[in-house]
């Protein structure tokens, strides 16, 4: 149980996947205007991570890994270089079948997030935590916990982000360095103070 | 070659940067960029993916029904990820497990998606493909000068050579150990932006509302 609670909170502030690994940007610096649209879209993405995370697990797990396919009595088989298509597909597929089960049963929720569901298909954050997990050789629990830390971390990052910038909206910024480059500025800034995580070990 | 063509390959470098106007593959811009061999690594691969997966969309794009368009690209990009991924595995294992996950995020690195959804399904194959070229160097062209601060200024080096000579070795030098930590790369990409949009002021983006100075003497509370 407490290694779970570690890789969670890993998840969550070590390893940031916005702050630590940039992943995401395009969204995070496009969509961090406001906070209430910052946060519609970080609750997708953690949503969304929590459930294509696991399933590629078992993807990998059961199909694609070195000798996995042993339980259909094929060995010395290797998949695994078709794990990028399965991956990508896995979440293009978990995010129409989303945008379609909340269409139908949770239509308040749809309108809230409906915008942000397509967008996130092609959010690296998304693919990255699936590779991560190849690339670490998770198991199907670990799976699952790094699915929502590292989901709860970016949706975390992007409000954290939105609720500097409405702040910023106040303040007087030489002319070229608004809008865009401020915001890097402001991303650089946050990410080193998330660096202070850095040296923990868990 | 015609001035058309000239537009779409070199337009991409500045007056319309992936990375610095249209916010456009942030992600790997900033990751890889610690060291220049693996940006100009990723820089190449970036840019035959978008110029290959461009040609290719384009190519079929008359017969792609534009419901199910996405996951054509997708499948198309990914298929030339793989390629790619697999050539830098054979023959440059060393760098290719330096980057390790960020080649495979090409495929949702949005300067792909983006040309492939903004040109390559309006415009014929050799035209994409100068166009995905054009983009892919103007990614390159934010990666190298990125990298060019990053490694000189954070090492001392510039491509394993020696460029600063460094304290401990005897020389002047003494490096910035954060240009050799993420954070550094935004700052550098927003002291990029900045420079280019004071040069091309046509790029700035104007706030919504401006602050104004308050009169003297007309009653406020001081």
């Amino acid at each position: 149980m407490e290694a779970y609670i570690s890789l969670f909170v890993k998840a969550v502030f070590i390893e940031n996947l916005a702050l630590s690994f940039f992943l995401g940007m395009c969204t995070f610096l496009a969509v961090s205007k406001k906070i209430s649209t910052a946060m519609g879209l970080g609750i997708a993405v953690m949503v969304v991570q929590t459930l294509t995370v696991p399933a590629n697990n078992f993807i990998y797990q059961t199909l694609l890994k070195e000798d996995a396919l042993s339980w259909l009595g094929i060995t010395g088989v290797d998949l695994s270089f078709l794990s990028l298509l399965s991956c990508i597909g896995m979440i293009a597929a978990i995010v129409q079948i989303l945008e379609m089960i909340l269409d139908k049963f949770f239509p308040a929720l749809y309108q809230a997030l409906g915008i942000f569901l397509p967008l996130i298909t092609v959010n690296c954050a998304i693919l990255a935590g699936s590779l991560f997990m190849i690339e670490r050789d998770y198991n199907f629990t670990e799976s699952a916990v790094y699915g929502i830390g590292s989901g709860f971390g970016w949706a975390l990052a992007i409000t954290v982000m939105a609720g500097v910038r409405e702040k910023l909206k106040y303040s007087d910024i030489p002319a070229a360095l608004q809008g865009l480059g401020i915001t890097f500025i402001t991303a650089g800034l946050m990410s080193l103070g998330f660096m202070a995580f850095s040296g923990i070990q868990l | 070659m015609d001035k058309e063509t000239k537009k779409v390959l070199f337009e991409p470098l500045v007056d319309n940067n992936p990375i610095t106007l249209q916010v456009l593959g942030v992600c790997s811009a900033l990751a890889v960029t610690s060291q220049m061999s693996t940006s100009l690594i990723m820089a190449l691969a970036l840019t035959s993916v978008t110029a290959c997966s461009s040609a290719a969309i384009s190519a079929v794009r008359q017969h792609t029904p534009s419901s199910i368009r996405i996951i054509v690209q997708m499948i198309i990009i990914a298929s030339l990820v793989i390629v790619v991924d697999q050539l830098l595995k054979a023959f440059a294992f060393d760098v290719s497990k330096k980057l390790s996950v960020f080649v495979g995020l090409i495929i949702t690195n949005c300067i792909v998606m983006g040309r492939a959804e903004a040109y390559a399904m309006k415009n014929p194959p050799l035209k994409s493909f100068i166009d995905g070229i054009g983009n892919g160097l103007g990614y390159s062209l934010i990666l190298i000068m990125v990298a060019f601060f990053r490694e000189t200024l954070g090492s001392g080096k510039l491509l394993g050579f020696d460029v600063l000579p460094l304290v401990k070795d005897g020389g002047w030098y003494v490096p910035n150990g954060m240009m050799l930590l993420p954070p550094s790369a935004f700052f550098i990409i927003g002291l990029i932006i900045w420079g280019f949009r004071t040069w091309k002021p046509k790029q700035v983006e104007h706030n919504e509302f401006k602050i104004m100075a308050i009169a003297h003497g007309e009653g406020g509370h001081h």
